[in-house]
């Protein structure tokens, strides 16, 4: 059985509660055990911090990294923030001694070390590659049939050299994820175009943020789809967040809630209180 | 128009993992590719440019360095593989250091600072997470005052108390 340091974040337990929930009853049913990465902070947040003091993040993020290290497990992500975050610095740390070197002068002063082992995984891609689309499919013993609009967000898949996951200007793997279920994913215009909200963008220039959500919306609208589908709760804050004002209505899952939906957990498991947009299955 | 040179703003900028927007022969792919600069002033071609010039002033008061949503359009697409994003969080370190920044950016950092987590908790998340099954507060520096002391500990040192105060 795979085993997982699950890494929580912070907008899907204090916002969405619903997506951990969810994230921890489908991984159950796929066979993928999610041990508690105690004591784990913000990842931190890569657009603020880091842009910050990169130094910052760094010491930071390796203290989450060290946790997962001593548990001698790779740590699961269920958002692209944090993926970006924790990929990007373990990357960084894991292969430049000099900066490793650095860093492990802070966590002295707390009695850590972080040796540079650690590996970080996105949920999507562990479903991908490791459970696998026909395992998937067995699973969802609920089989839908809904028209999906696919939000795979920026830092799931880019910078596309390090993480080498899909294609990410033509990528394909979430709509596989999702179309397991039974449902379709629907084409649409600029599918990689970012939600808005990344970089501190949303923080600073939440009107210059809204209209790229706008943009996403309205060929989402176009493209006929009943719900959006992402892989991170932060495009989840967004699109779920901005749409009244915005004069949308399009319902907004993160894959593991339908997941949860086609594996039969019920509307309250799912958390679904918590969206804006009201989600009627 | 006076040409300068400022070896130490370039020696910081590499320090900061900007060395190479020396690469950059401004083709404007990244301009043309970026999201942002389709409904914004901001340019990205311009900015690497004028961090090429060691136009550090220019930049680093400027409200465009901030319109960057960190897509990572520009760096898949840029044929020169310029790590676009790195450079202009790069600069973005020496706007801060010199300080210039937003309000609501500081907000997310004094969370961090004062709770470890980038968004505070509230009684009606805590009654969702009992009702859904999980613990009230999240296993993690929220439910261990050591561990968000050792955290504090670590943004200490990094000077971080001194950017959030």
């Amino acid at each position: 059985m795979a085993k997982y340091a699950f890494f929580l974040g912070c907008i899907a337990p204090l916002r969405y509660p619903g997506v951990e929930k969810s994230t921890r009853v489908v991984c159950e049913r796929l066979g993928i055990e999610l041990v508690e990465l105690d004591d784990a902070s913000c990842c931190p947040a890569p657009g603020v911090i880091r842009a910050f003091s990169r130094t910052t993040w760094l010491a930071a993020a390796a203290r989450n990294l060290a946790l997962a290290e001593k548990m001698g497990l790779p740590i699961l992500t269920i958002c692209n923030g944090c993926y970006g975050s924790l990929f990007e610095a373990a990357h960084e740390l894991n292969h430049n001694p000099e900066m490793l070197a650095k860093v492990n002068e802070v966590l002295a002063k707390i009695g850590m070390h972080y040796n540079g082992t650690t590996k970080v995984h996105h949920f999507a891609e562990v479903f991908y590659n490791e459970v696998g689309v026909e395992k998937i499919k067995a699973a969802c013993t609920n089989p839908l049939n809904y028209g999906i609009a696919t939000f795979y967000g920026c830092h799931f898949l880019k910078p596309g050299d390090v993480k080498d996951i899909d294609d990410p200007e033509d990528p394909k793997i979430l709509d596989e994820l999702v179309e397991a279920t039974g449902c379709k994913s629907l084409p649409r215009k600029q599918k990689t175009l970012c939600c808005g909200s990344g970089g501190g963008l949303k923080a600073a220039f939440g009107d210059v943020a809204k209209e790229f959500t706008k943009t996403n919306l309205e060929n989402i609208q176009a493209s006929g789809a009943q719900f959006i589908v992402d892989v991170c709760p932060f495009c989840h804050l967004q699109f779920d967040s901005t749409q009244d004002a915005l004069g949308f209505n399009i319902p907004v899952l993160h894959l593991s809630q339908l997941y949860g939906i086609a594996m039969g957990m019920s509307e309250e498991e799912l958390g679904l209180s918590a969206h804006k947009v009201p989600v009627k299955l | 128009m006076e040409v300068r040179y400022d070896p130490e703003f370039e020696k910081q900028l590499a320090e900061l993992g900007g060395a190479d927007a020396k690469l950059c022969f401004q083709c404007g792919t990244c301009t043309a590719s970026c999201p942002s600069g389709r409904r914004t002033s901001y340019r990205v071609r311009k900015l690497v440019r004028m961090a090429q010039l060691d136009m550090k002033e220019e930049i680093i008061s400027n409200d465009e360095l901030w319109m960057c949503s960190t897509c990572y359009t520009c760096v898949e697409r840029c044929p020169r593989r310029v790590p676009i994003v790195d450079v202009i969080i790069a600069l973005r370190n020496m706007a801060v250091a010199d300080g210039h920044i937003k309000a609501a950016h500081k907000k997310t950092a004094e969370n961090l600072y004062t709770m470890g987590h980038s968004v505070p908790i509230n009684d009606d998340i805590k009654n969702m997470r009992k009702a859904l099954g999980l613990p009230e507060v999240p296993p993690t520096v929220l439910s261990n005052q050591k561990a968000y002391e050792d955290l504090k500990v670590i943004l200490d040192a990094a000077g971080f108390n001194e950017i959030v105060e």
